[in-house]
């Protein structure tokens, strides 16, 4: 055992030196890949939505609570509607902390303004799935 | 053969020119303020003319970085009319002369004095991604060879004068004090696609980091606002895809 070694709390950074972390991620390219891939496919899936439930078939004017049970009776329906709640909630949830990362100026503030954010994104997001898979046409 | 009198050669007119500048005296001012001065000038002078003309005749205060005058040392970069430009190469005869001109210290890094603001964090950045030859290996006997399409490959960055104008115009490195910014990725570039270098793979982890390139959000700020004429922007694309496509 050596008793020359100095303990962790003398070593101090040297000035000037840079106070970037350096922590090896891909977390930053998987998102910026996400952000591109989810949003080509989004542009379809909400178009798509947008183009069946307002202008096909009479419009806005034929939706009501069976129209929509219906819909959600056939997986395919079902599986759209998630990965479109999905897509366009993470997409928009990470689009959100690149403004928050850019704009908040204290790291507190920018702490906290993720927090309320990730849990309104979660909170929307299960509440989504939830009602997807949960659904029973034959209520009340 | 009949002799045509030539016109004579009308000698250029000098007019009045209104700049106005940015001013910042640290010992006397608390925050920047606005002022005008009226200087005149030939159309084929250039701003950085103008500001020698002011502090020269008009105000010995004003305090700006110059050094060739030839748009190749990089000193006085500024925003002129609110786009980040260098004084000595732009002349007044592109410049819309019936409203004021403005000038004004580039953005994003701490303003000292002036049209003066402090590089440091500028070339810290530049600094972190290495921009030197890294090599594995024993010493060639002779020169490292390359060929002219190799070479081609990175030839836009070699042009790079170190002037602030890209990363300063960068929105991205306005609000957030820790990006690399575009000019310091464009000498990362320089490197990684240099065949001769040995470290490409230490600079593109430096650059996959959380303040690395995937920050950039693509608004070509950096490349419009280039005197070297630089694809700021498409320097950054090619990082991004060399660290998408490397694994």
């Amino acid at each position: 055992m050596s008793t020359t070694s100095q303990p962790e709390s003398i070593s101090i950074a040297a000035p000037r030196s840079s106070n970037r972390t350096g922590q090896r991620s891909n977390f930053e390219l998987y998102s910026w890949l996400f952000m591109r891939i989810s949003g080509i496919v989004l542009i379809f899936l909400v178009l798509g939505h947008l183009f069946i439930m307002n202008i096909l078939d009479g419009g806005v004017q034929r939706i009501n609570f069976a129209f929509v049970a219906g819909r959600w009776s056939s997986p395919f329906w079902q599986v759209w509607d998630l990965l479109m709640l999905w897509l366009a909630m993470i997409h928009g949830t990470n689009g959100m902390r690149t403004i928050i990362n850019d704009y908040a100026e204290r790291d507190q503030t920018r702490f906290w303004l993720k927090m309320l954010l990730f849990t309104a994104a979660g909170f929307t997001i299960i509440l989504g799935t939830l009602v997807i898979f949960t659904f029973d046409p034959n209520i009340g | 053969m009949t002799a045509v009198a030539e016109a004579p050669i009308a000698a250029p007119v000098a007019t009045d020119v209104t700049f106005r500048v940015r001013r910042f005296l640290p010992e006397v001012d608390a925050e920047p303020h606005w002022e005008e001065y009226t200087v005149p000038l030939f159309p084929t002078d250039r701003v950085l003319t103008a500001l020698e003309k002011i502090k020269g005749e008009v105000d010995g205060t004003l305090s700006f970085r110059r050094s060739c005058g030839h748009g190749i040392c990089g000193s006085d970069a500024m925003r002129i009319n609110g786009r980040n430009r260098l004084a000595c190469k732009t002349l007044v005869k592109d410049l819309d002369i019936s409203k004021p001109i403005t000038v004004e210290a580039i953005k994003g890094l701490p303003l000292e004095k002036d049209l003066i603001v402090d590089m440091e964090p500028f070339f810290e950045a530049y600094r972190a991604v290495m921009p030197f030859l890294i090599t594995d290996g024993h010493e060639p006997s002779r020169e490292r060879l390359q060929s002219a399409e190799d070479r081609a490959k990175f030839d836009d960055g070699t042009k790079c004068i170190l002037c602030a104008c890209c990363t300063t115009s960068c929105p991205v490195y306005w609000t957030d004090g820790q990006y690399f910014g575009p000019a310091a990725i464009v000498a990362a570039n320089r490197f990684i696609f240099d065949s001769r270098d040995s470290g490409a793979e230490q600079r593109l982890e430096i650059l996959n980091e959380k303040e690395g390139v995937w920050r950039c959000r693509t608004t070509f700020n950096c490349t419009d606002a280039c005197p070297r004429g630089i694809e700021v922007t498409k320097a950054i694309q090619e990082v991004k895809r060399a660290l998408i496509f490397r694994r």
